[in-house]
Parts: structure tokens; C-alpha cells; sequence
């Protein structure tokens, strides 16, 4: 419920900004930093001490990485793939921080796991298309 | 039963919903279906399941029912199984659940796996998610993980312990021994989080900062790291605009900030490639500004040498005319932090600032505007007042009552004149006056009272200003309050400095009563017009009927506050009508407690028990040297002096606050205030740093090399030097070693040294060494001056000596004013 409100405020607060406006706002004790992205908002809370250039890089290189998976990724990737999406953020990121920097890499790690999963999937007849 | 529908199936069939209503049925059909597949137990489309729950639960749907069935796909051997579970475990599961007990077993299983990817989940989750108690259980798993050879585990145990740490600081200890290779690893992932948890152990503990400083030498390790990014050529694996890996560059740089805080050798250490960074690094990208602003940071908070501050400076100041309104509102954020310690250098770029304050962007104006308050001095105080003005003219609602009161705290430490002043002050209450704080009502009629000879110009001004519209409440409740004090003035026409008005004392009567009457007026502001209107019957001849029938309605007025006043007035007509005179008389000048405008020396009732005020004007402009009992009595009269802006007009209401208490309780209603008595204060009361190194020597470490010595008094063979010392750690404060000779034949006792300073100016006197000055400079008397010069404004002092000599009391004042730049600038 906590997170509905927080959610609730946090687009709403978002969707105000004009497009003139700096890519950084202020919200409770955090900064909130956004990038949009066609019709899509990536946001990003960091603490005060963070810097704030640099969460938008990391914010770019997360749409990359989707950009490189997906071939182009347009919303409705993001969309029907959503688990997808969480795996990848989960290879970039962990606990908030970095965890692998370089491009190739991340995608080398879900390419494989996406093998794994498909060689099991094999074994226990079907495909992972199948299976969700 | 047929297969449950697939994710996708799903997905697209709720995006076809048109309304609301529809969305939450398809939802609520599909949850029974999952539901009676849960309670079958059916193992081949759990994760089909849980799946479409997880997006039903992202638009916002309960979803706890599938809280258990994430357990079972982790426990399950299939990858598709965990993949879906542990992800399920992150969105559906918080600390507040009772899981840890199931979650603990399930991730201690898997970090064990035979298959990276599978102790890569739990790792995962286990960093996400995990609770103090799951932490605690799982803390030597991931310990062991840090320290293997697989380096896509490796990073991920690192970022692990960092949530580990973070949840249970006390296990920090235990990694400590996994972290003496990590920077030798040559893969960025390792490397990244290896440097996110030292920096995670550093900040927490100082003990382990202290052993990373020294026993690891690691401040070389990682300029060897950094050197090498910037160095080496183009890498496509790591390579962001043509900059080399700039994650690991700022997490490196931050984590070289909080090595060389407050540590000399660290920040030697670093001082070179910080320039190198800063110096080398491309601004066209904002990635390459992004590393410059890390840099920035560091640079500011270490000790570095002068030089690399100003080129960070520079480097902000650069920030300022980007294009890019991101970077602009990043440098205007670090200058503002560092204005306080590089005053000067942030100076320089004064003009761009104020520029920012007709950006477009909210959090840009915000930021110009304080970072303009902090700016204001002296020099400056005119234009960017105008700039100032303007912004308070045009600007957001939500600024315009902080910038009101930065206006008003500007106005007073710097105004160049009284009439100035003034002017400053109607403007701002005829442009923004409903936003202006009630607090600064009290202190803006108390400043008016002071400017004695502007009297009639600010009343004929505030006249003016509310004919036309009365409802600002502050601008009513000052004009009404001077209209009531100064409104013989008025009448008569007296103004001098502009076109004196012709108006008659029925005009008067006529606007306070309007005010009175009018909806817009709130009960205080009602309040000052009555009582305004009283004070009119001792100024005014003609109409002193018309203000008896006017308070004599007010008796029965429904504002009981209003209606004691109107009965107060009334009696006073009637019964006391002998003492109406003497009570509503003009008010007395009330003592100024703060800053005055143009810099004056202070004087005030300082040494002993101050006496009640009302029969005495304090002195204003320098003082007759007959008045030598009115030097500031220093030791125990700093109450006074202005609170050091510490925290600048970021924080204009506290000011106007601490203000007011200052000004104690000021009674502004009918009869003569009395003026607040400063309390004498017993013990000094002084900022922290002023009492540093108070008993011991050598005060300061960092003597700056060759600040000449003065001779500051030498007459009657009594001969008093002056040499200084400044601090390198707070170069706001310069330290004055007195010595005190005697060239005569015989000694002088009894001796004693007081000193008084201007107003921007804070002055801590330390015991003598003695009182008495041996004949024939066989010796001197030594004393220590601490001032804190925070403007770095000229220093200047008077000086006042007594002591017997000869068999007769001697006195004596001086001005000291050769002061030699380097001690003040």
C-alpha cells in the first residue's frame, strides 16, 4: 500500500516536469533522477551523497543493454518482457550498486543464462516460450 | 484442467480492457484460476503462474497468495523455476515477512550450486533483499564467495557484502581479510563493487579507514588504477564516449574523497591525478562532466593545496554557462557548499549566478537564489540588490517568502544608507509584502525607529504605498505603526527627501480607519490601526473628537482584542486623560542589537549591569573618544555581535528568528517599551573554534610564513606589538600575540588591555600573561587576540589601556589601523 502512494506521488510528480526542466528533483530525503526516453520515463532515487551525472549514464547504459537484447526496444518489449527487463537489471545492478561496467559482458551473462534455461527446458520437452 | 493461459495471452488481454472496472475483472477471473492451480499443487506451470501474478501485482494488484509458491519454484531444479521464484522473492517479499527461516535455506542451497547463474540469483536476492537475520546465517557463504576465482561471483559476493555490512555493521570484520587482492583483479566488474566495498567499509568505520590508510596503502593502488584508466588507449569493452570505464573513474575518485579527508598525506597523495582528471578529462559529454564533477567534489573536500581548489572552482564556474541545464544546477549545488570555505574564488563567478536566476528551470532558481544571499557583501550589495529585486519581483510564489526575508537580512548587514535601506524595504513590502514573514514586521518598525532622520520620508512613503491598496498585511501593519509614531510628520509636510505630500489629518483618519473596517485586514493588523489611531490624538490638533468616537465604537467590538484595546483607549479619554500625553509619546529609539548598516564600532552599554534604556539613545556612528566607558566590553558582551552566518541565508527564517530573539521582547503597543536589556553575559559564549587550543601551545600549526608585526601603540614609553598568526584549517581566523613594553624607569601595574573591533568582526581575548609591565623593557606583558574575520573585511580595532604608573592612574585610547594585508585577506 506504502509503495502504491509512493508510486502514485513519484509519477505524479514526474509526469509534471516540463521538458525545459533539469533532469533532477528533489523528493522526501532523496534525489530522484529521470530520463525520458520516447514515452517512457526511466527514474532513478539516489541518495544525497550521489552523484547525480553519473546515475544518468547509468540510467543510458541500462537502456542500451535493453536496446542490445531486445534489437531496438520499443515499449511493448518492456512490456510483455518484463521479467526479462528484471534479469537484465539484475546482471547490471545489485543492491543499488554497479555491478559490471562493461556492456559486453552483462549481455554475455544473460545470453547464457537464457541457454541454461533453454537447454533445461529442452530436456524437460518444451521450449521456455512454452513454459510462460 | 487446461493449461493455464500464458503470460503473454494474459497480458495482451488486459491491455484490451477499456475501462477500469473491466481491467479489475479480468484480473479477478485470473486470480481464481491461479489460486485453484496453487492449491492443486501443479508443478509443470507454477512459474507460468507466479509470472502473471508478478504483473498483476506491478499494475498494482494484491498478490501475497503466490508469497508461498515462490518458495517452491526456488526449491525447484529447474532454472525457468528459480529464475521466476527468486525474482517473485524480490518483488513480493520484504523484511517485514516472516521468511527468513524458508528464504535462508532456499539461497544457502544455491549459493552452494553447481551452476554460476544459480548462485548468481541467490546472491542477487540475497543483496536485494535480504533481512539482518538472513544476513547474519548467510554472511560466511558470501565470504567464501568473495574470495573465489570466478570473477562473475566474485562481483556479485562484493556488492552482497556490502548489503551484509549495511544491515549488520558488526560483521564488517569478517571481510576484512577477502579484500586484500581485490584491486589487484584485472576485471572491472570485480574491480567496481571491490571499490564500492571499500568505500562502504571506510565510511562506516574509522578504525577501518585508518588501516586501508595505512597498512594497505591503498591511496596509491587506486592512483595507479585511475592513472592507468585515463592513460591507456581506447578500449571498446569499457569505452563510454571516448571515456575509459567512467563508473569505476567516480567510484574511485569518491572513494579517494574519503581517504583524504582530513589526512595530509593521502590528500598529497592524490593531488596529482586529481589535476590530471580534471585537466585531461573531456567536457563535451555529460559523462566526461560527470567525472569532472566527482573530481570537484573531492577536490573540495580534501586537503588539497590552493591551487586545485580554484581550478575546481573554475571548473564549476565553467558548469555554469553549460548549455546543458543538468550541469548548470550541479555546479550551482557545490558552490553553494563551498561558499563558505572559498568565498573569494566563488566571487569571481557572481555574474553567471545571478543570470541563473532568470532561468526557466525551479531547482535552478532556487539554487542561484541562495547561492546570491550567500554572495552579498559590501561591494556587491547594490547590484545585487537590483538583481535581487527584480527576482523578488517576478519569481515563483514559493520563493518569494524566502527571498523576502535574504532581502531583508542583506539589506541590514549591508545597506550603504539609511535611506536606502528604506527604499529597499518598501519595495520589497509593496511588491511581495503578503510573503513576507510576520517576524519581520517587529524588526522592520524597529529599524525604521533607529533611522531617525528618515522618519518623515518612511512614513510619507508607506502612506503612499497603502492608499492605494490595503491589503498586504505586514505593509499595513508597518505603515499603521508608523503613521501612529509619525504622523505629525506627515501633516506637516516636513519631508526632505522627496516632494513632501499635502495631506490632512482627516485623510489620515480616513485610510486607518478603512483598514479597520476593511475584510481584508486581520485582527492584528486591526490591532495596530486602533492603537495608531490613539497615538494620532497626542500628534494630531483637529480631529482629536474624531478618534474619541472612533474608539469609542470599537468598545463593543466583537474582536475581544480589539474591544479591550478600544476600552483601554476609552478609559484613557476619560479617566486618565492627564496621563495621555506622557504615554502616547514618541517612542524612544530602541536599542539596536545587530548590525546597522554601514560598519560602524559598536558601543553599547557593555561592562557592568546595563541599566533600562528608554532615557538614553544609543549612540549611533563612531564614538567620541570621551566616551570611554562604552567600549565594547568584549569578554562578556558578544551577545551582540552577529550570529557568525555559519549556515548563510540558505536559511533566511532562522536568521530572522534568531534575530528577534535577540531583540528580546519587544512591547510595541501603547506605552514605552522597554528596551530588551542584553543580558550581561558571565562566561563567554563563543563558537567551538575560537575556544580551540585555548590552554596549550602553539595555537596553530601552520604559521603563515612572514606576516609582518606592527608596532600598534608607542607613546609615553609604553610600547604595544602586534604579530599575527593564521590558520591554514580556518583562514577566516587570524591570531594576534601582543606584547607590551615599557621603556621608562619604572614599572607600570595594574595594567590592563581591552580592544574592540567593527561590527562584521568576532574577538575572543585570553588572559594576560600579567599586569605588570617591568621598567627598563626588561620584560612584557604577552596576551593573545583571536579574531574571526569571516568577510576577510580590513581589519580594524581601537584600543584602550590602563594602568598606574608613576603613582597616577593613566588611561589611553587608540586606533589601530595598520594592520598588514596578509593579516586579514
Amino acid at each position: 500500500k506504502e509503495k502504491k502512494k509512493i508510486t502514485r506521488e513519484l509519477v505524479q510528480t514526474v509526469l509534471a516536469r516540463k521538458p525545459k526542466m533539469c533532469s533532477f528533483l528533489e523528493w522526501r530525503d532523496l534525489k530522484i533522477v529521470y530520463k525520458r526516453y520516447a514515452s517512457l520515463y526511466f527514474c532513478c532515487a539516489i541518495e544525497d551523497q550521489d552523484n547525480e551525472l553519473i546515475t544518468l549514464e547509468i540510467i543510458h547504459r541500462y537502456v542500451e543493454l535493453l536496446d542490445k537484447y531486445f534489437g531496438s526496444v520499443c515499449e511493448l518489449d518492456i512490456i510483455f518482457n518484463f521479467e526479462k527487463a528484471y534479469f537484465i537489471l539484475d546482471e547490471f545492478l545489485l543492491g543499488g550498486e554497479v555491478q559490471e561496467t562493461s556492456k559486453k559482458n552483462v549481455l554475455k551473462a544473460i545470453e547464457q543464462a537464457d541457454l541454461l534455461q533453454e537447454s533445461q527446458n529442452e530436456e524437460w520437452g518444451g521450449s521456455s516460450e512454452d513454459i510462460l | 484442467m487446461p493449461a493455464p493461459i500464458r503470460l503473454r495471452e494474459l497480458i495482451r488481454t488486459i491491455r484490451t480492457a477499456r475501462t477500469q472496472a473491466e481491467e479489475r475483472e479480468m484480473i479477478q477471473k485470473e486470480c481464481a484460476a491461479i489460486r485453484s492451480s496453487f492449491r492443486e499443487e501443479d508443478n509443470t506451470y507454477r512459474c507460468r503462474n507466479v509470472a502473471k501474478l508478478l504483473y498483476m501485482h506491478m499494475l498494482g494488484y494484491p498478490a501475497h497468495f503466490g508469497q508461498l509458491e515462490c518458495f517452491k519454484l526456488i526449491a525447484s531444479q529447474k532454472f525457468t523455476d528459480k529464475r521466476i521464484g527468486y525474482l517473485g522473492a524480490m518483488l513480493l517479499l520484504d523484511e517485514r515477512q516472516d521468511v527468513h527461516l524458508l528464504m535462508t535455506n532456499c539461497i544457502k542451497n544455491d549459493l552452494n550450486h553447481s551452476t554460476q547463474f544459480v548462485q548468481g540469483l541467490a546472491l542477487c536476492t540475497l543483496g536485494c533483499m535480504g533481512s539482518s537475520e538472513m544476513c547474519r546465517d548467510l554472511a560466511g557463504e558470501v565470504e567464501k564467495l568473495l574470495k573465489t576465482s570466478n570473477s562473475y561471483l566474485r562481483k556479485k559476493a562484493a556488492l552482497c557484502a556490502v548489503h551484509v555490512i549495511r544491515k549488520v555493521p558488526e560483521l564488517m570484520e569478517m571481510f576484512l581479510p577477502a579484500t586484500k587482492n581485490l584491486l589487484n583483479e584485472k576485471n572491472h566488474g570485480v574491480l567496481h563493487t571491490s571499490v564500492v566495498l571499500l568505500t562502504e567499509m571506510c565510511e562506516r568505520s574509522p578504525d577501518m579507514l585508518a588501516h586501508f590508510r595505512k597498512n594497505e596503502k591503498l591511496v596509491p593502488q587506486l592512483v595507479r588504477i585511475l592513472k592507468n584508466l585515463i592513460m591507456s588507449g581506447y578500449s571498446p569493452e569499457h569505452d563510454v564516449s571516448g571515456i575509459s570505464d567512467p563508473f569505476l573513474q567516480v567510484r574511485i575518485l569518491r572513494l579517494l574523497r574519503i581517504l583524504g579527508r582530513n589526512d595530509d598525506d593521502s590528500s598529497e597523495a592524490m593531488n596529482d591525478i586529481l589535476a590530471q582528471v580534471a585537466t585531461n578529462t573531456e567536457t563535451s559529454k555529460n559523462v566526461g562532466n560527470a567525472i569532472l564533477y566527482e573530481t570537484v567534489l573531492t577536490i573540495m573536500d580534501i586537503k588539497s593545496e590552493s591551487g586545485l581548489r580554484v581550478l575546481a572552482i573554475n571548473i564549476l564556474g565553467r558548469f555554469l554557462l553549460n548549455n546543458d541545464k543538468n550541469i548548470r544546477y550541479v555546479a550551482l549545488t557545490s558552490l553553494l557548499k563551498t561558499v563558505q570555505t572559498d568565498h573569494n574564488a566563488v566571487q569571481r563567478h557572481r555574474s553567471t549566478i545571478v543570470d541563473c536566476l532568470k532561468d526557466l528551470d525551479v531547482s535552478i532558481k532556487r539554487r542561484a537564489m541562495e547561492l546570491s544571499f550567500a554572495l552579498v557583501n559590501g561591494n556587491n550589495i547594490r547590484g545585487m540588490m537590483k538583481e535581487l529585486l527584480y527576482f523578488l519581483d517576478s519569481c515563483e510564489p514559493e520563493f518569494k517568502a524566502d527571498c523576502a526575508s535574504g532581502i531583508f537580512l542583506a539589506a541590514e548587514k549591508y545597506a550603504p544608507s539609511k535611506r536606502w535601506h528604506i527604499d529597499t524595504i518598501m519595495r520589497v513590502l509593496t511588491t511581495a509584502g503578503s510573503y513576507v514573514r510576520d517576524d519581520a514586521v517587529p524588526n522592520l518598525i524597529q529599524l525604521i525607529t533607529n533611522s531617525v532622520e528618515m522618519h518623515a520620508y518612511t512614513v510619507q512613503r508607506l502612506y503612499k504605498a497603502i492608499l492605494g491598496d490595503y491589503s498586504q498585511q505586514p505593509l499595513v501593519q508597518v505603515a499603521a505603526w508608523c503613521i501612529g509614531e509619525y504622523g505629525d510628520l506627515l501633516v506637516s509636510g516636513q519631508c526632505e527627501e522627496e516632494e513632501p505630500i499635502q495631506v490632512t489629518e482627516d485623510e489620515v483618519l480616513d485610510i486607518l480607519e478603512s483598514v479597520l473596517i476593511s475584510n481584508m485586514s486581520t485582527s492584528v493588523t486591526r490591532g495596530y490601526a486602533l492603537t495608531a489611531i490613539m497615538k494620532l490624538s497626542t500628534r494630531f490638533t483637529c480631529t482629536v473628537n474624531r478618534i474619541k468616537k472612533v474608539v469609542s465604537i470599537y468598545g463593543s467590538s466583537i474582536d475581544v482584542e480589539l474591544q479591550q484595546r478600544a476600552v483601554e483607549y476609552n478609559a484613557l479619554f476619560k479617566k486618565y486623560d492627564h496621563m495621555r500625553s506622557a504615554l502616547l509619546e514618541r517612542m524612544p529609539v530602541m536599542e539596536k542589537v545587530t548590525t546597522n548598516g554601514p560598519t560602524e564600532i559598536v558601543q553599547t552599554n557593555g561592562e557592568t549591569e546595563p541599566a533600562p534604556l528608554e532615557t538614553k539613545p544609543p549612540p549611533s556612528g563612531p564614538q567620541p573618544t570621551s566616551q570611554a566607558n562604552d567600549l565594547l566590553d568584549l569578554l562578556g558582551g558578544n551577545d551582540i555581535t552577529p550570529v557568525i552566518p555559519t549556515a548563510p541565508t540558505s536559511k533566511p527564517s532562522s536568521a530572522g528568528g534568531e534575530l528577534l530573539d535577540l531583540l528580546g521582547d519587544i512591547n510595541l503597543t501603547g506605552a514605552p517599551a522597554a528596551a530588551p536589556a542584553p543580558a550581561s553575559v558571565p562566561q563567554i559564549s563563543q563558537p567551538p573554534f575560537l575556544l580551540d587550543g585555548l590552554s596549550s601551545q602553539p595555537l596553530f600549526n601552520d604559521i603563515a610564513a612572514g606576516i609582518p608585526s606592527i608596532t600598534a601603540y608607542s607613546k609615553n614609553g609604553l610600547k604595544i606589538e602586534f604579530t599575527f598568526e593564521r590558520s591554514n584549517t580556518n583562514p577566516s581566523v587570524t591570531v594576534i600575540t601582543i606584547q607590551a613594553s615599557n621603556s621608562t624607569e619604572l614599572d607600570m601595574t595594574d595594567f590592563v588591555f581591552q580592544a574592540a573591533v567593527p561590527k562584521t568582526f568576532q574577538l575572543q581575548l585570553l588572559s594576560p600573561s600579567s599586569s605588570i609591565v617591568p621598567a627598563f623593557n626588561t620584560g612584557t606583558i604577552t596576551q593573545v587576540i583571536k579574531v574571526l574575520n569571516p568577510q576577510k573585511q580590513q581589519l580594524r580595532m581601537r584600543i584602550k589601556l590602563t594602568y598606574n604608573h608613576k603613582g597616577s592612574a593613566m588611561q589611553d585610547l587608540a586606533e589601530v589601523n595598520n594592520f598588514p594585508p596578509q593579516s586579514w585577506q
